[in-house]
């Protein structure tokens, strides 16, 4: 059917226009203002063409904020995060919805409903377990008296440490459940016919080969969907990093851009900052880049 | 090749029972087609077998060894899947050959016996295909292939036609008849299309409501069904089923006053029968013999065939429908002459259903 609806069309255009330019004009600006001089990019308003400074504000913020390590810091933390979330979460929902056991709804929802408890809301026994992850052991032995019971007998207080902060793990490991994760491919398992399990079990497969040989290859476009928000999700962390790593040889990209950022009363580099940020989003903008098909196909409807 | 024996083998899901106590004995190398309506337990039957669903009480036993409690892989049977279920994501060959991948067959050999049933199906040009990528028909000959390569002793089909045109249907029914002969392996093949049950089996189970209704050749299901079911379901059209009750020397009397004679007939009078006929066992027209006890059909429409007309109208209270052969010349103002012939009644009970054996008095 063709419709023919001009108007209509003319403003479903104006529309995504609009979107366009709301969605494109900060990113506009952070590179114009990043090409600018200091006195340039203090006029108000800030001129809008491009200014010549552009390679030297670059160099600036990268010595200034230390980028090089800081970067590779966040690669490590957000492909950590995102290779994680993809291998645990792909083999939470093959167990929830491949295997029938006692207490398989519950496990469900009770993965589902950390949805509702993002990392902002729980951070403060994040922390508490990333400082020490033997604490809480540790508080159920003081609480039930076994701590004092084995120093009266032996002299020995307790005292379980094992903590995390200020390493890779304790960057990575606190973020990699995920309940988002979890239910992606729970929606992709259920839309497996049946059939193809019951073919899978008559050629003598058992779970495990199932696992690797029919349902991994099949959601690899769900893997690349996931992975990549994931990887973009934690890139762009800020407050887990900063709380978890104190010193600054590991610190991420993003934290290190607060380093960049004028202070009231310094001297108003704008346009460092902003070269710093572009500097930042640079490696995000790739993987979106390289990974958008794999990405609208995961999302989107499954192939037949 | 395996005798299959099922004894008193029952389902239940929860408390509600879905099949019930069904004995079976199948000797090697025989094909069994397992036919009723849909919901009637078929599959469900079928795939306790191939213990993809476990059983509620019974035995199953495979060759001579009960397999109750073993997995899928360990009974030696192969599968051929409604919608074929073939591994997307993996080219035919690979289909083919996963069950002796994961068999730990070595790639050499897993190659040569890949290419060996893909020249017994004709699929050798399309190895490197995925199935995506192939027609219906093509895909079910994967289908057949992914379960020929094992050598099973036991094919399993679940409707395997069902998704298949017209044309296709046909042609596949007798490829898998031919296989069957070839491989010489026990099939048992699910199906609600009784051309399908009555062309491919050597013996027909009937299926109704999880119980088996009859066991027997296509032959006998059709000449001698041994209940109200079975003759309704098996032939197109249906059997002209007739209820009435037991009259006087040997009739049966219907609602509107019709009496037909049934010689040989010892039952209580006022007995509630059915009286069956099929609709091509009538003669009628010019073929109606003078002597016999004639009978007019008023007609209500006609379905033209080619090789006969299907003559639909009321006889004794009833919907009537009578097969009239090309060559016999009738109009529907004044209706059809009949005649039908003793040997081809069936006589039923009908507060049981079961069949009362008439012809047997007779023989």
């Amino acid at each position: 059917m063709i419709e023919r609806t001009p108007i209509l069309n003319l403003v479903t255009q104006l529309v995504l226009f609009v979107g366009l330019v709301v969605a494109l004009a900060p990113f506009v600006f952070v590179a114009i203002a990043a090409t600018h001089d200091l006195r340039d990019v203090n006029l108000v308003p800030m001129p809008l063409l491009p200014g010549h400074n552009f390679i030297d504000n670059l160099a600036t913020a990268w010595h200034r904020a230390g980028l090089g390590p800081k970067l590779v810091n966040s690669l490590i933390f957000a492909g950590g995060v995102a290779i994680g979330k993809v291998v645990v979460s792909a083999f939470t929902a093959y167990a929830i919805v491949f295997f029938r056991f006692p207490g398989r709804q519950l496990l469900f929802w009770s993965i589902f409903v950390t949805l509702m408890l993002p990392l902002e809301v729980r951070i403060v026994p994040t922390y508490a377990v990333a400082a020490n992850v033997l604490g809480p052991y540790q508080a159920i032995l003081d609480i039930t008296g076994i701590t004092s019971l084995v120093e009266a007998l032996s002299g020995i207080r307790l005292d379980l440490q094992f903590g995390l902060l200020n390493s890779y793990p304790g960057l990575i490991l606190p973020l990699v459940a995920t309940a988002t994760g979890t239910f992606l491919y729970r929606q992709f398992f259920l839309t497996l016919p049946d059939e193809l399990v019951e073919a899978a079990k008559m050629d003598g497969a058992g779970p495990i080969r199932f696992f690797f040989d029919i349902v991994l290859p099949l959601s690899r476009n769900n893997i690349a969907a996931l992975a990549t928000i994931m990887f973009l999700w934690a890139w762009n962390q800020y407050l887990w990093p900063l709380l978890v790593t104190t010193e600054p040889e590991h610190a991420t990209a993003v934290t290190a851009l607060k380093s960049l950022i004028p202070n009231e009363g310094g001297i108003p580099e704008w346009n460092v900052a902003m070269a710093g940020t572009l500097i930042v989003m640079l490696p995000t903008l790739i993987v979106v880049i390289v990974m958008q098909r794999w990405f609208v196909r995961g999302l989107i409807a499954s192939e037949k | 090749m395996a005798e299959i024996s099922l004894r008193h083998v029952a389902k239940s899901y929860g408390r509600t029972p879905v099949v019930h106590a069904i004995d079976l004995e199948v000797a090697a190398g025989e094909f069994i087609v397992i036919l009723g309506p849909s919901g009637c337990g078929k599959s469900t039957l079928l795939r306790m077998i191939a213990g993809l669903e476990a059983i509620t009480a019974g035995e199953i036993a495979i060759g001579g060894r009960v397999v109750n409690d073993l997995e899928p892989r360990e009974r030696g049977c192969a599968m051929v899947f409604q919608n074929y279920a073939l591994y997307p994501h993996m080219t035919v060959a690979d289909n083919i050959g996963y069950a002796l991948k994961v068999a730990g067959v070595a790639k050499a050999e897993r190659l040569a016996r890949i290419e060996k049933v893909a020249d017994a199906l004709g699929l050798r040009d399309l190895l490197g295909r995925r199935p995506a990528q192939l027609s219906g028909g093509q895909r079910q000959r994967v289908a057949m292939g992914r379960a020929m390569i094992r050598e099973p002793a036991v094919f399993l089909f679940d409707e395997p036609l069902s998704n298949l045109d017209a044309e296709l249907r046909v042609r596949m029914r007798v490829e898998i008849r031919k296989l069957h002969d070839r491989l010489g392996a026990t099939s048992i093949f699910v199906t609600h299309d009784q051309v399908e049950a009555m062309t491919l089996a050597d013996r027909i189970v009937v299926l109704h409501g999880g119980r088996v209704e009859q066991i027997g050749t296509p032959y006998a299901i059709y000449h001698q069904p041994a209940s109200h079911f079975v003759a309704g379901f098996i032939g197109s059209p249906a059997m002209n089923r007739l209820d009435g009750r037991v009259g006087p020397a040997a009739t049966v009397v219907f609602a509107d006053g019709t009496t037909i004679a049934v010689p040989d007939l010892d039952l209580p009078e006022g007995q509630a029968v059915t009286l069956g006929i099929r609709p091509e066992d009538l003669r009628v027209g010019s073929e109606a013999p003078e002597d016999g006890i004639r009978h007019r059909l008023a007609i209500d429409f006609v379905e033209h065939l080619g090789p006969a007309a299907l003559v639909h109208g009321r006889f004794a209270g009833h919907d009537f429908v009578a097969s009239v052969p090309r060559h016999i010349a009738f109009t529907v103002v004044e209706g059809l002459t009949f005649t039908m012939p003793v040997e081809t009644m069936h006589l039923f009970d009908s507060t049981t259903g079961r069949r009362i054996g008439i012809d047997a008095a007779r023989e």
